[in-house]
């Protein structure tokens, strides 16, 4: 297990090369998805390239987070859902009967707004998914918690004290071990909604810095209210407004120069 | 997407409309000061008038006064706002051409010196027919770039842009004529050195009142021209058509 951990991050490749030349990582084909009947997302039709941070931004109920959740199919979890269209991860359809969805799951983890850790210790919290793969052994443990608690930016605040209760934790650094949780089972994907909006402006600035390095080796789709944040952060932008995408560009043309005017006006705080 | 003058007022925070109103607003009334100081340094220079010529001088502080605090206000909407796309690139179009007016003011100001020069060493010296005829040049650049920029007028824009042109060439030619007259007359050297020095900053304000014309482009269009040759600008801006 530990040989096939990836290297240590070192810087973040920041540089947004050409949409077209970036491979995708989820391509979303005519999505369309209603709960109880009523329309969440109508019709979307994106891709999302690997290696990159895609954000997701729009008014409150306008499906960015169902959007969101239909990658890693917690949407699922909801009876009364009905869906068309096509999401497909590398190339593969993740709603397939063939596809297991525990697996899909841990390809494509999420952080949720609140930090959620486990009622037991650090190390315990982190360890939890890789033992539940059925890593028993105590050598391989501590070295994935080491490296997924480093990836995380936490280890240096915590390596004292692995055995103390997660909870202990501020509120940032309960965020970045729910991240370290994530990343312990090496996800391709981290998918993060809302992750700095319960936190103060230090500990967002944390979390933004380690989105921005794990880019390295994951792709990373962030739903969030805070549009400085997303230009900050991201290096793509799709804006959606009533379930459907209405503008998806680069985020550096998204926020100085975007095409329609309904995205303006939302950027920009305008009546519209 | 293009944008209007009256974009700018449409936020949902009227706070933030106020204090881009009043960005606005102090840069045209920064930019009809300095129109006036060029008006006015060239009929200090046309009609030999040396206390007109001293006042443009001195008002070159109340200019440089306007600049400080017009930045300063920019600034202070940058750091408490985070503006971004129209909003943001008018706070960088107003910080970018307050420097542009400042600089016209500091020509205008070289040419009230050089017009006192002129009156004292009492001479009417040669050149002044090529003076007269940039300087209107000029002054409908400076004053069509401020409209411009107040009605967030393209069209006008980018013919200010293209009438820098003109100027270029006519200031090539008039050059070339004192030089020949510096020659016939060795004594008229130093009055039509001072002419020179007033056609030079003749043809600098030209310059400015074309980036002028270019923030325009960029604060309606988003799209940056200041390295674009005019003779292509309209093909530029006609691209960006949305």
């Amino acid at each position: 297990m530990s040989a096939t951990l990836p290297s240590r991050v070192t810087s973040a490749s920041a540089a947004v090369t050409d949409f077209a030349s970036t491979a995708s990582c989820f391509e979303i084909e005519g999505l369309c998805l209603a709960y109880d009947g009523k329309q969440a997302l109508r019709n979307l039709t994106l891709r999302i390239p690997r290696q990159r941070v895609t954000a997701f931004i729009g008014p409150s109920g306008c499906g960015k987070s169902t959007l969101l959740r239909v990658l890693n199919r917690l949407h699922d979890l909801n009876e009364d859902v009905s869906r068309q269209g096509r999401v497909s991860l590398e190339g593969q359809d993740i709603h397939a009967p063939q596809v297991d969805v525990a697996e899909l799951r841990r390809r494509v983890g999420m952080v949720f707004q609140t930090p959620n850790p486990f009622p037991m210790s650090i190390y315990d919290n982190v360890a939890f998914g890789v033992r539940l793969q059925g890593i028993k052994r105590k050598r391989v443990l501590d070295e994935i918690v080491e490296w997924a608690l480093d990836s995380a930016a936490l280890w240096d605040e915590v390596k004292d004290r692995l055995h103390g209760s997660a909870w202990a934790l501020s509120g940032g650094q309960q965020q970045r071990l729910v991240i370290a949780r994530t990343l312990a089972v090496q996800p391709d994907v981290l998918l993060l909604d809302e992750p700095a909006s319960a936190l103060d402006p230090i500990s967002t600035l944390k979390i933004e810095e380690l989105i921005r390095s794990l880019k390295s080796r994951l792709t990373l789709v962030l739903v969030t209210h805070n549009m400085q944040q997303a230009a900050r952060v991201s290096d793509y932008t799709a804006f959606l407004q009533d379930g459907e995408l209405v503008e998806y560009a680069a985020t550096d043309n998204l926020f100085t120069n975007p095409r329609l005017r309904r995205t303006e006006n939302y950027i920009t705080g305008r009546m519209s | 997407m293009d944008i209007t003058s009256d974009t700018h007022s449409q936020h949902i925070s009227k706070q933030f409309n106020h204090e881009l109103e009043e960005l606005k607003t102090h840069l045209m009334a920064m930019g009809g000061l300095v129109e006036k100081q060029v008006q006015d340094a060239i009929e200090a220079l046309l009609e030999g008038d040396s206390r007109l010529a001293e006042r443009v001088r001195d008002n070159d502080q109340a200019v440089n006064d306007m600049q400080l605090k017009i930045d300063e206000e920019a600034t202070r909407v940058l750091a408490r706002r985070q503006p971004a796309a129209s909003d943001l690139r008018l706070v960088l179009a107003v910080i970018r051409a307050t420097s542009d007016l400042e600089r016209i003011g500091d020509e205008a100001s070289k040419i009230a010196r050089n017009a006192l020069a002129l009156v004292e060493a009492g001479r009417n010296a040669r050149g002044f027919v090529e003076v007269r005829h940039i300087s209107e040049h000029v002054r409908r650049m400076v004053r069509d770039a401020l409209t411009a920029f107040a009605r967030f007028d393209i069209e006008l824009a980018v013919k200010v842009a293209q009438e820098d042109d003109t100027v270029d060439s006519e200031y090539t030619t008039a050059m070339r004529s004192l030089m020949t007259f510096m020659m016939e007359d060795p004594r008229s050297i130093s009055s039509i050195l001072s002419v020179m020095w007033i056609l030079r900053a003749l043809e600098r304000i030209g310059d400015h009142a074309d980036n002028l014309a270019e923030y325009v482009i960029y604060l309606v269009k988003g799209l940056d021209v200041r390295h674009t040759a005019s003779d292509k600008l309209d093909d530029q801006v006609g691209k960006h058509k949305s």
